[in-house]
């Protein structure tokens, strides 16, 4: 099992440890609901070293990068980030992912930890550019810092004015006098920053906001879910997957069809021209209870999806869940039943945002 | 981890109580803590018949769903509807918070159960 450099300071904070991804990672070190509200109201910090780092560079690094990727690269600028995924030629997904535009010839691609080796198998096949494909994974430590208050407290450690870094843009810059690479992006659905640098570096970071901020808690990957969950992020393998396309997980604005080309691209078009047979929605549950993956929903007798992930949202009190559900049972309102161990509960179909996003663009 | 010397365990992390003939039933400290926090609990109905080592509850965490083994077999005589509406106080105590009052079916069941000492193995 690997360790991020942060493990020793989790164990000291009490953390419940868990293997995620092959790495043992925080899941909560108080509470679930206490860090979730952390992150809604003041700030949480995570970390998320065990993310994958993939550099794409070369004079045809844009054009690898741009025959892999569903979202636009071409149209970025540099120092922008872009939220895409990787497809196959069925339109299903091999991964979901974050690109950095350092500049034409250098990409840097942040991709989930349970799917490092696989993505780099399948740069590596379909790379018949001048591109060098190098995984920075090992050398990286990256934490997250979020939360409304997170801006305040990122900026006494940097000279860097953070009023200019914008939403989905990052810069290098000094945190501590240490070099990093910062951008305000998250997975929360509140303002933040996720920040890369060496192993020594994220610890030192990681380290000094805690001691300096004693309104920060330390967050586990338990909120990191809840968190995402209620503003309706996906996350691989639930909401989507090699099965569940974009188009059907509700990101079609992950996938530019402006392109001329990309992997994916013949599929998910048609798949979009001739309307997805099914989609990802909200449910709300109409009694007591938890929705939670892989409970069947049903229609009267028949089988209609199944939810992808469900829980009681700690912001909201609402009981509801993210689900796949087949047409044309998926329009808003309609009433279906998911089945819970023994017997069925009603619920009804609604939109999957059950909280508001609080970014700050 | 509190493990009362006086109470009956599951190697699934429940307890029985006997008092006055009955079995109160609840989960343990080291349940409570595994869980996290304990946010709605599907009950049993009074005269639902329990069977020793099956559910008869479940009990959701934030985090998850979880069964809720019957320690001995019998008749359901109460349950601890406070449970409904204030879930949490199986984390604050769960000892104190039974869940339901059993009548006993068979008291040589009883045998097959742990005590303290040995419950604190399986904790370990």
């Amino acid at each position: 099992m690997k360790r991020t450099v942060l493990y020793d300071t989790h164990v000291e904070l009490g953390a419940k440890m868990v293997d995620f991804a092959g790495y043992l990672m925080p899941l909560v070190y108080s509470s679930i609901t206490e860090e979730h509200q952390a992150v809604r109201q003041e700030a949480g910090l995570f970390d998320v070293s065990h993310m994958g780092e993939i550099r794409i560079v070369g004079s045809e690094a844009s054009d690898l990068v741009d025959m892999l990727f569903t979202n636009n690269t071409r149209a970025m600028t540099a120092n922008q980030v872009l939220y895409g995924m990787f497809c196959t030629p069925e339109g299903g997904v091999v991964d979901d992912l974050l690109v950095y535009k350092v500049n034409d010839q250098n990409f840097l691609l942040v991709v989930n930890a349970a799917n490092i080796e696989k993505d780099l198998a399948w740069i590596h096949a379909h790379n018949t550019y001048d591109a060098h494909v190098l995984d920075e994974s090992e050398q990286t430590s990256e934490c997250a810092l979020q939360g409304p208050k997170a801006q305040a407290m990122l900026q006494k450690t940097t000279s860097y004015d953070l009023d200019t870094l914008k939403f989905f843009t990052f810069e290098e810059m000094e945190i501590l006098g240490q070099p990093c690479l910062v951008s305000r992006t998250g997975y929360t659905g509140e303002d933040g920053f996720e920040i890369y640098g060496s192993h020594e570096t994220i610890h030192l970071i990681f380290e000094t906001l805690l001691a300096d901020h004693p309104t920060l808690k330390p967050c586990g990957l338990g909120c990191r879910d809840t968190l995402r969950f209620e503003v309706a992020l996906p996350l691989y393998g639930h909401e989507l997957s090699k099965t569940i396309t974009p188009i059907e997980a509700g990101l079609g604005f992950a996938v530019s069809f402006a392109k001329k080309d990309f992997i994916g691209r013949e599929a998910l078009l048609k798949q979009k021209e001739s309307k997805p047979t099914r989609r990802i929605v909200g449910l709300e549950l109409l009694e007591k209870g938890v929705l939670r993956e892989g409970y069947e929903v049903y229609a009267n007798d028949a089988l209609v999806g199944h939810v992808t992930t469900g829980y009681l949202s700690p912001s909201t009190g609402l009981s509801v869940a993210m689900a796949l559900i087949d047409k044309p049972h998926d329009k808003k309102d309609t009433l279906l039943e998911v089945a819970i161990r023994k017997k069925r509960v009603k619920v009804k179909v609604r939109n999957k945002k059950f909280y508001e996003k609080h970014y700050n663009k | 981890m509190n493990i009362p010397k006086d109470l009956y365990y599951t190697e699934t992390h429940e307890w029985v109580r006997i008092e006055d003939g009955f079995a109160y039933i609840g989960i343990t400290d080291y349940a409570q803590d595994s869980l996290g926090e304990i946010v709605f609990i599907e009950l049993p109905e009074e005269n639902d018949q329990v069977t020793q080592f099956s559910e008869f509850a479940a009990i959701e965490s934030v985090k998850a769903a979880s069964d809720i083994n019957a320690p001995l077999s019998g008749v359901v005589v109460t349950v601890n509807e406070e449970l409904e509406d204030n879930p949490e106080l199986l984390n604050e105590d769960p000892y104190e918070n039974w869940i339901m009052k059993i009548e006993i079916e068979d008291k040589l069941e009883l045998n097959k159960l742990l005590n303290a000492e040995e419950y604190a193995e399986v904790c370990e």
